[in-house]
């Protein structure tokens, strides 16, 4: 059976369909999988083995009788952010230690009726983070070298997917939290259009900005999960009452005259290392041997990006976040007065990081700097818009790294919130658009893998995936099974 | 550098426990952390709207009928503290 670690989400979803594996088998593959590698790994909060199984029979009973749909058999692990009925949902945070919600997202439910769920991943403390170190749960470790990170805030979601502990993964992505966890991973990531995938369920970071997405071993598997969880949902209201087109009819349609711009602002940035901008520039001459027709872009306001949302995401937290005061969920330190029972109960329930943004985001937005830093970061979003919608004129798709660097070491920049905050540059700028953005492998840097990102047009989804189709096989970068 | 009575009023403003280390703390972060954002203000931005919602959603409707969502015993599951079917808190002070 361990060869069934070896195929894709879809292949493996064909094998099933086929009848030649079970749900149930597939199941045990990767809760086998779990059991020898997550104490190396620690993808996971919670796992959840028995649920798996259970899952699995009932989608195998469904396949028999032609009700299940062909990804449901795949297992899946599980964002800690996203809400699972009955079952612990942490956010990384010690203040919701033992919170069981009591409904599912609706991703989740758009999934399937019976999701095999692997566990729940492993994220930076609400998802404020890029290195899942600022989880109340511990580090999680990049497969691919025990010492350093897995990227964040997604991480335990990338870690899971190249450690083959389940066959995909489902994050979510703020700032660049499903992208740049992928590209550290040697996985794919792909951010939808905000509004495409229903919020609903997912405990909220940043409103205006958060969306769920894939991460998986290739595009095809990105394309098809995104097929499962997208859709208008009623119980979110900025969620996109868009027709949800087939993602995977036209991967293999190549680039032919698909305008692709790189965008130098990215490209150039302080801190990107030279390998990644050069393994996003041979990326680039790939899909241009391929057909397309390659130029350069510029997005003058990119660089102030990072600046406007580090104010605009903790802004939204602070608000968010008031929510956790020790009434209605999660933990309630005893005190005398309703107030200090509040400052008590945040006081030990949030993680230094959580606690550095709420203070920023309330300090931006308190009397006297509100001009200054929100409003300003807001005006600053709409010439980031302008930008884009300048760029998309002439390109359909745009090209960056995703990361400036490949994986660093754990604890290496954790007492360094601007050091960390850097590592967003080139994921932010999608956010704050709103716009679809997927991270794709494209090479190795002193053996660790780089990650390539390609923008596109709000809800040009199929056009995005299919440029990623391409530049993936052009870079022949296969899946490896780590460690 | 943002001071220590800044710190504490913005805190309390978020209801939120610091110990007098992690006020310290706070203080230089914070400062560096703004120091660097600063720079979106060496844009001249007057007349710009500002963006809330990069879909630019106005309004969303949906007709005004009443279903049931959770009983009154799963909202109330999740509670630190539920009394006579209401979430219960600490004297209001």
């Amino acid at each position: 059976m361990a060869g069934l670690l070896d195929l894709s989400a879809y292949e493996l979803a064909r094998r099933i369909e086929a009848g030649e594996v079970s749900a149930v088998e597939a199941a045990e593959v990767a809760n086998d999988r779990v059991e020898e590698v997550e104490g190396e790994v620690g993808a996971f909060v919670t796992v959840t083995p028995e649920l798996a199984v259970e899952r699995a029979k009932r989608v195998d009973k469904r396949l028999r009788d032609g009700e299940a749909r062909l990804w449901e058999a795949v297992p899946l692990a599980v964002k800690d952010v996203l809400s699972t009925r009955g079952i612990r949902t942490t956010c990384g945070s010690r203040i919701l230690e033992s919170f069981e919600p009591v409904y599912d997202a609706s991703a989740l439910r758009n999934f399937g009726e019976d999701v095999v769920m692997v566990g729940k991943a492993n994220m930076d403390e609400f998802a404020m983070g890029s290195s899942t170190e600022n989880s109340a749960y511990g580090p999680t470790r990049n497969p691919w070298d025990l010492s350093r990170v897995p990227g964040g805030s997604s991480g335990g979601s990338a870690a899971a997917v190249v450690a083959g502990e389940g066959w995909w993964a489902l994050g979510t992505d703020t700032g660049g939290s499903v992208r740049q966890p992928a590209a550290f991973c040697g996985t794919v990531g792909l951010k939808p259009t905000y509004g495409r995938v229903s919020r609903y369920g997912l405990i909220a970071f940043a409103s205006s900005l958060d969306q769920i997405g894939p991460i998986t071993r290739d595009v095809r598997d990105a394309a098809l999960l995104l097929q499962a969880v997208a859709g208008h949902d009623p119980r979110d209201s900025t969620s996109a009452n868009v027709e949800v087109p087939d993602y995977l009819s036209a991967l293999e349609e190549g680039v032919e005259g698909l305008r692709v711009g790189v965008v130098t602002e990215l490209m150039d940035a302080e801190g990107v290392e030279p390998e990644v901008r050069e393994i996003s520039a041979r990326v680039a001459r790939e899909l241009e041997a391929a057909g397309a027709e390659v130029g350069e872009v510029s997005l003058p306001h990119a660089g102030y990006g990072l600046s406007a949302y580090y104010i605009i995401a903790p802004a939204e937290l602070s608000s968010n976040l008031a929510r956790f005061d020790g009434v209605r969920y999660g933990l309630r330190v005893p005190a005398d007065g309703v107030h200090e029972m509040y400052r008590k109960t945040r006081g030990r329930g949030f993680g230094d990081e959580a606690k550095r943004r709420i203070m920023l985001g309330t300090y931006a937005l308190s009397s006297g700097y509100y001009d200054a830093y929100y409003a300003q970061a807001q005006k600053v979003r709409t010439k980031i818009i302008e930008d884009f919608r300048g760029a998309f004129t002439r390109y359909d798709v745009l090209l960056s790294p995703t990361a400036p660097t490949t994986a660093f070491e754990i604890g290496s920049k954790v007492d360094d919130p601007l050091a960390m905050y850097a590592n967003d540059l080139c994921t932010i700028p999608a956010n704050l658009a709103g716009i679809p953005a997927i991270s794709i492998p494209g090479g190795l840097s002193n053996g660790l893998p780089v990650g390539v990102q390609l923008m596109g047009d709000h809800f040009t989804e199929p056009t995005l995936l299919r440029a990623a189709y391409t530049a993936e096989q052009a870079a022949g970068f296969r899946f490896e099974l780590k460690p | 550098m943002i001071s220590e009575e800044q710190v504490r009023h913005v805190a309390n403003l978020a209801r939120l426990g610091l110990t007098d280390e992690e006020v310290e703390r706070m203080g230089t972060q914070l400062g560096a952390i703004l120091e660097a954002i600063e720079r979106i203000q060496e844009l001249d931005l007057k007349g710009v709207p500002p963006t809330a919602n990069p879909l630019n959603l106005t309004n969303v409707f949906r007709p005004d009928e009443p279903h049931r969502e959770l009983t009154r015993e799963e909202a109330l599951s999740t509670a630190p503290e539920a009394i006579d079917g209401h979430f219960a808190v600490p004297r209001i002070d």
